[in-house]
């Protein structure tokens, strides 16, 4: 029933570089509206660069990419991020100059409709708790609820979240796992980057896998258990 | 006459009164560096230069316009605040991805063609600039005569400082710029044009040096030599403050501006060194100065 409308994201033939080295070689990947999209692959992968190309923080990029029907390819990342975009990176960003607040009152409003602060402190109590400590001084749990805490506000429809759970106990895997179901009812889109594959099974309708700059399949949640054996394969797991 | 160690309490305060001039200098001159270098990781070697401008531009406004001192406090930051944004747009942006020594040697080479262009025009020696009639005349504190016009250079300065190291550290645009100072890539990435706010950070860091030029027009003359003269002593603050440290830089401005005084009236051989034998202790002690963070 998803494959009908138009996907809120679309991208083609994305290449993308850090100076000389070509990283990214025609990345295609489509978000419709409402899913929540998994990028597995190994170390190196290029995960990380895609979901940067598409919010624009790699200078040197070509490829489309469109977002609710505007071609974003050429934007600076600010003009991307205006059009309701927004990303949680892998090393999570917390300001140490800033307190747990200002953290979270940073990223500018870009559209009416993103959470109140007060729904976010009941979506995560803790930092709630913690509101003048210092950013950098919670736990890397509660970093990486303030990471995805402080995107929620601004109104963006489409949050790109990579590797939410690295480095962190299985409880508080738990608790993200139930955080971004949350936030898929609350209407959110999601692209999310996952080593995990276990914790990204709970929660991605679907999954493209990357190797080498490239995707080189594209799984249904609904197919998972007859690809099992292919994806370990490819994860190398 | 009440007398400490010997030095009468005039002479003292006399000193101090000086030293907290001087410090009020500093203090402007080394916030805007700090301001400059924690978001432009330049180090704003022409700061010297636009503090003079700030001060010639109060006096053409004077003598070609008539514009007298308070329209120059505020018209002066913002021609050479606007100057500050040229200089940003036009050359220092281009250097965003270099090393600091780009920056530097730019800044460098800009200052003695601001410097040579004023000397042509104006020759050496200083120009006058008179105390406003407003201010003129002072105040006897009892144990010493209080110059109205150097008790408004401290309050003003004090006020400047304060009310920007505020700005920086509770308002929302001062968590952007710290932010940015930390993460620019990130905090564009957001949705905030960090380019746009680089620059305008670099034109209030100018702006601040006009501010302190226009206030000290009518204490040391208007020369186009007044900023190499005080620039060296303020990088010496910087230093010992910890570069890039904003509460630190007006502490440190105001702090080694007394000390420079009070060495005047105990040890006054050594009162045009000692900031810069404390330098050299400080960076044996603590090499990231003393309010500076990490190595
Ligand atoms: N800033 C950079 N400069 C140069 N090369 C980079 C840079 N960042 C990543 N790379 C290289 O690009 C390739 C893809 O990296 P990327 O970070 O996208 O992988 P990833 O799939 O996210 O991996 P991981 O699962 O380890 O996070 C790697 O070979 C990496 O070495
Ligand atoms: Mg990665």
């Amino acid at each position: 029933m998803h494959k009908a409308q138009a996907p809120m994201l679309s991208v083609r033939n994305l290449e993308a570089w850090y100076g000389e080295s070509h990283i990214l070689h025609g990345v295609g990947i489509d978000v419709r509206e409402g899913e929540v999209v998994t990028l597995l692959g190994r170390n190196g992968a290029g995960k990380t660069t895609t979901i940067k190309s598409i919010m624009g923080m790699v200078n040197k990029r070509s490829g489309s990419v469109s977002y609710e029907g505007q071609e974003i390819i050429s934007w600076p990342s600010n003009k991307i991020a205006r059009a309701g975009i927004a990303i949680c990176p892998e090393e999570r960003g917390i300001f140490s100059s800033l307190n747990v607040q200002e953290n979270l009152l940073l990223p500018p409003q870009v559209r009416a409709g993103g959470l109140s602060v007060d729904e976010i402190y009941t979506l995560f109590p803790n930092l709630k708790e913690r509101m003048y400590s210092q950013g950098t001084k919670l736990s890397g749990g509660e970093q990486q609820m303030l990471a995805i805490a402080r995107i929620l506000r601004t109104g963006a429809r489409l949050l790109l979240l990579d590797e939410p759970t690295e480095g962190l106990a299985p409880v508080i895997i738990q608790q993200i796992a139930v955080t971004i179901k949350r936030l898929k009812e609350a209407g959110f889109t999601i692209l999310l980057v996952e080593q995990n594959f276990r914790f990204a099974a709970t929660v991605a309708d679907r999954f493209y896998v990357m190797e080498s700059g490239r995707v080189i399949d594209e799984i249904e949640n609904t197919n998972l258990e007859s690809n099992l054996t292919k994806l370990n394969e490819y994860l190398g797991v | 006459m009440i007398e400490i160690f010997g030095i009468s309490s005039q002479a003292l305060f006399g000193q101090l009164l000086i030293g907290l001039i001087n410090g009020a200098f500093y203090a402007m001159l080394s916030l805007g560096l700090a301001v400059i270098f924690g978001m432009l990781n330049i180090i704003n070697f022409c700061h010297g230069a636009l503090y003079m401008i700030g001060a010639f531009v109060a006096w053409m406004l004077l003598n070609w316009l008539g514009i007298g001192y308070w329209w120059a406090l505020l018209i002066s930051p913002i021609i050479t605040g606007a100057l500050g944004v040229v200089i940003e747009r036009l050359f220092l942006q281009r250097l965003r991805d270099l090393d600091h020594l780009y920056g530097l040697l730019l800044t460098f080479g800009l200052a003695l063609i601001l410097e040579g262009v004023f000397r042509q025009n104006f020759g050496a020696s200083g120009l006058p600039y008179r105390i406003p009639p407003e201010l003129t005349g002072g105040t006897n504190l009892g144990f010493m005569f209080l110059p109205n016009y150097r008790a408004w250079v401290i309050v003003l300065s004090l006020f400047v400082c304060l009310g920007t190291w505020f700005a920086i550290e509770y308002t929302r645009l001062g968590s952007y710029l710290r932010a940015a100072t930390e993460n620019p890539a990130l905090v564009q990435a957001f949705g905030v044009n960090v380019s746009r706010m680089i620059t305008l950070t670099y034109g209030f860091g100018v702006a601040l040096a006009a501010i302190a030029g226009v206030l000290a027009a009518p204490i040391y003359q208007v020369s186009p030599l007044m900023g190499s003269n005080i620039i060296i002593v303020v990088f010496a603050v910087v230093v010992i403050g910890g570069m890039g440290s904003i509460l630190g830089s007006i502490v440190t401005g105001f702090g080694l501006g007394i000390a420079e005084g009070l060495t005047k009236v105990f040890y006054p051989e050594a009162s045009s060194t000692v900031i810069f034998v404390i330098m050299a202790i400080v960076l044996l002690i603590r090499p990231s100065g003393l309010f500076g963070k990490g190595a």
